[in-house]
């Protein structure tokens, strides 16, 4: 039972800086702006939320920070692409390339230092109780929020008029300027929000799933955040379920390599990828639903005409 | 000039715009262009494609800035910087290219553009109610992207009139709406009159302007060339002082033996899927063009015009290799290049970009559009370009159509859109083609290139050739038609030989009238 109760801990725990990053990107995406700076943005915030979690003592400060430096980072993509509109694929690129790059130089002294780790809820009395109380009562604090970030994007999205707006304005940026809504100034606070979630996501991965500094320790999430966007047909739920996914059989293929199953290992490890790929495509099998919520100005540069 | 205002010198003015000026680099949209519009007014603003009407009107929305001039609205002088600051003076805007979004519903739509935090329910109720007074019925649920343009426009009148605008601007409104539709719309602008709104009301159609508008303002090539009372001019006077000199007419010599003509052009029983969920499916169609006839195929658009002409040219290719057949023989696994060769040629409606590419020379698109079917003319041995050979062919479509330019060979977006037009056609009309096929052959252009083009399809008709042209002008289609059938929602009715066929028969047949039922009136649904 406590086996069962750990992995499931452990895919909780792997999905969430999954989900973070890929429901940041998903407000960035509806907003019509593509921002292939994820990558980038969350290893920045990992190497941010350490730094200053292991210089001051505490994760929440390291935490913080890390959404800070995420959120300046973007900073920058929206300067780039929004106001001297440069190609949106081109700048995202480089900011990847940036991220891992410069991450690297200011990690080198944090290298093989003690970090700090923010600690697990804890309920006296009611974290205690079993199965339940670990799963739902003791998790480390950012699971809460991811879970709450997504509850929260879906009623922005799909229950509130600003949310409306940003998605009019993914829809058609140039009938959207006519109607006299301001598209530069919701894409810069949309890709700002992008970044903070990427910058979050990468401090849970320097300060809760491995609290240390290792060069390049995103290893990719910040890709698979982008194509769960994308295959989730940029809806939030959906989303949800594709880090989830992604997380429970990538924890279940760690296992099986464990247990010396006589399968490749190659294959094994390109298990997450396809299960989450196939499910994704399944559930957004409807052409109509999925042409519904792509934005259709997705990636292109805005220029009013004045 | 003058003398002709009259009725209106007693009312007020609600807008009143001075010496407005927009330059964009060296041109000059609007020169020093002047307008008063009176309270509870329908004020015409008339020009040929580029003579400036959708500059004017975006620098009285706020989305374009001028460089020099006044706005006085109530006799007070405002700056008006956005569209924002339009809305808030109580100028309401019905856009020519509609500023609708596809994957949203009618209410989301029209919730975007009002700034109250009312609950999207509230405005769909609203929408609804006022949609209904005007006659204008209107499903606040339905998603955009699944309505036909005329009730596009409907969202879009309703959006501006739920603002509650002093003035509202409609740029061509009429231009994709069935005749019976267009009524519709003139009883709701005149009753907006009787409320005491002004209209500023922008056309080429010169008949509606001599029929609802009560003053008229001429631009030409930027400037303000005269104003008057449309009622007292006649369709002639006014064109003349939009072009600024006689339009010729077209002559339409009659067509004679066609029953017994061959068969250049069949399709039979052509279907298709929709491609994308907004797409029309093509149902069942059936036409036969014979040789030395022009066809028209009348429809609002999106009713699966654009579908058709895909379908017959060949970017789409038929699973059914007989539902398409050139000169008697099938066609329908053939592509564009293959139905070139037997004879056919295409005119799309997309001119930058399908038409034409626009950064290349117009030589040079000539040889992307004939490389196969004038492969000996052009092409050397080896596969080497005969550059002189396609620079001289090119001369002659330019001196053949009149195309006005620049430079010797300029790019293809160097060129206006009615000259590219005449250029595009020119060159398929030099092949000779024995089926010729159009799509909007003179969509935005000016009246004079229009008569030219127009012309030439129906003499290259009258020397044996089958051509079907497509097309949302009436007017055009009833100048050059031998027959004109009409595609509704992906059906394409019989044809109805002109002499047959009258506006009001037409327009049923676009709102989707059965044929042989088309004495029952409208059923507004």
């Amino acid at each position: 039972m406590d086996i069962t109760v750990n992995i499931l801990l452990t895919i909780a725990t792997a999905a969430t800086p999954l989900l973070i990053a890929a429901i940041g990107e998903l407000v960035v995406e509806r907003s019509g702006v593509l921002n292939l700076g994820v990558e980038g943005m969350m290893i920045m915030g990992a190497v941010g939320g350490f730094g200053a979690g292991y210089l001051t003592g505490s994760p929440w400060i390291g935490l913080l920070a890390a959404i800070i430096v995420g959120a300046l980072f973007s900073l920058l993509f929206a300067v780039m692409t929004l106001s001297l509109a440069t190609n949106q694929v081109a700048t995202g690129l480089s900011l990847t390339l940036l991220g891992l790059g410069l991450s690297g130089m200011i990690g080198t002294s944090f290298v093989g230092q003690p970090g700090v780790r923010l600690p697990n809820l804890d309920i006296p009395g009611i974290s205690s109780i079993p199965i339940v109380g670990k799963l739902i009562f003791g998790q480390d604090p950012v699971f809460y929020i991811s879970i709450a970030l997504t509850a929260a994007v879906m009623w922005f999205l799909f229950r509130t008029r600003t949310g409306l707006t940003l998605r009019s304005i993914g829809d058609s940026h140039t009938s959207a300027h006519a109607l006299g809504i301001k598209v530069i100034r919701y894409r810069y606070l949309a890709v700002i929000f992008g970044g903070a979630s990427a910058g979050l996501a990468g401090g849970h991965l320097s300060l809760v799933y491995t609290p240390q500094w290792v060069e390049n320790m995103s290893a990719g999430r910040g890709w698979i955040a982008l194509a769960l966007v994308v295959f989730a047909s940029w809806r939030p739920w959906r989303v949800l379920a594709g880090a989830y996914i992604f997380g429970a059989v990538w924890i279940g293929q760690l296992h099986a390599q464990a247990f010396g199953i006589p399968v490749p290992s190659q294959f094994l490890s390109s298990l997450p990828y396809l299960a989450t790929i196939v499910v994704l495509v399944l559930i957004s099998r409807n052409k109509r639903l999925t042409m519904m919520n792509t934005p259709a100005s997705l990636g292109q540069p805005f220029v009013p005409d004045r | 000039m003058g003398g002709t205002v009259s009725a209106n010198h007693d009312r007020a003015n609600l807008l009143e715009v001075r010496g407005l000026t927009k330059v964009f680099g060296t041109l000059t949209a609007c020169d020093h262009v002047d307008l008063n519009i009176a309270k509870g007014e329908i004020h015409a603003l008339l020009g040929e494609n580029g003579a400036g009407k959708s500059t004017l009107v975006k620098m009285l929305f706020g989305s374009l800035e001028p460089n020099s001039g006044e706005i006085f609205w109530d006799g007070k002088l405002v700056k008006i910087t956005s569209p924002g600051v339009a809305k808030k003076l109580g100028i309401g805007m019905v856009f020519q290219h509609f500023s609708l979004f596809e994957a949203l519903t009618a209410a989301e739509n029209i919730a975007l553009s009002l700034n109250d935090g009312s609950p999207i329910s509230t405005i769909a109720a609203k929408a609804r109610a006022l949609s209904f007074s005007y006659g204008l019925p209107l499903d606040p649920d339905s998603l955009v992207g699944d309505l036909s343009v005329g009730e596009r426009q409907r969202i879009e009148i309703i959006r501006c009139l739920l603002q509650t605008p002093q003035l509202i601007i409609l740029d061509e409104p009429t231009s994709v709406l069935t005749p019976q539709e267009a009524d519709k719309l003139f009883e709701t602008l005149e009753r907006l009159r009787s409320e005491g709104k002004s209209i500023l009301y922008i056309s080429h159609r010169l008949e509606e302007v001599k029929r609802i508008c009560d003053r008229a303002t001429v631009l030409r090539h930027g400037k303000v060339v005269g104003h008057c009372n449309p009622r007292e001019e006649t369709a002639a006077s006014l064109a003349r002082m939009m072009v600024g000199s006689e339009v010729k007419a077209v002559v339409r010599a009659p067509a004679e033996g066609i029953e017994t003509a061959p068969a250049l052009l069949e399709i039979r029983g052509l279907n298709r899927k929709p491609a994308t969920p907004f797409a029309i499916p093509l149902k069942n169609i059936n036409l036969t063009v014979r040789a030395g006839e022009v066809i028209g195929i009348a429809g609002v658009a999106g009713n699966g015009q654009g579908e058709f002409f895909e379908s017959v040219s060949g970017e789409v290719l038929q699973q059914d290799a007989g539902s398409v057949r050139i000169r008697g023989k099938d066609a329908g696994g053939l592509s564009i290049t293959g139905r070139r060769l037997m004879g056919a040629a295409f005119v799309p409606e997309e001119r930058l970009g399908h038409g034409a590419a626009p950064r290349m020379k117009l030589s040079e698109n000539l040889l992307l559009s004939r490389h196969a079917t004038d492969g000996k003319a052009f092409v050397g041995s080896g596969g080497t370009v005969k550059n002189g050979a396609v620079y001289s062919a090119a001369q002659r479509i330019i001196k053949a159509m009149d195309v006005r330019k620049s430079a010797p060979d300029p790019e293809a977006a160097a060129l206006s859109g009615g000259n590219l037009q005449k250029f595009i056609v020119g060159r398929e009309l030099d092949r000779r083609p024995s089926v010729m096929i159009v799509n909007q052959p003179t969509w935005g252009v000016d009246a004079g290139a229009a008569a030219h083009i127009r012309q030439a399809l129906i003499e290259l008709a009258r020397s044996g050739s089958a051509v079907l042209v497509i097309s949302q002008d009436l007017d055009e289609l009833f100048e050059l038609s031998d027959a004109i059938a009409v595609m509704h929602n992906g059906e394409l009715s019989t044809p109805l030989p002109i002499a047959e066929a009258t506006f009001e028969k037409v327009g049923l047949l676009m709102g989707g009238a059965e044929p042989g039922h088309a004495e029952h009136s409208l059923e507004v649904a």
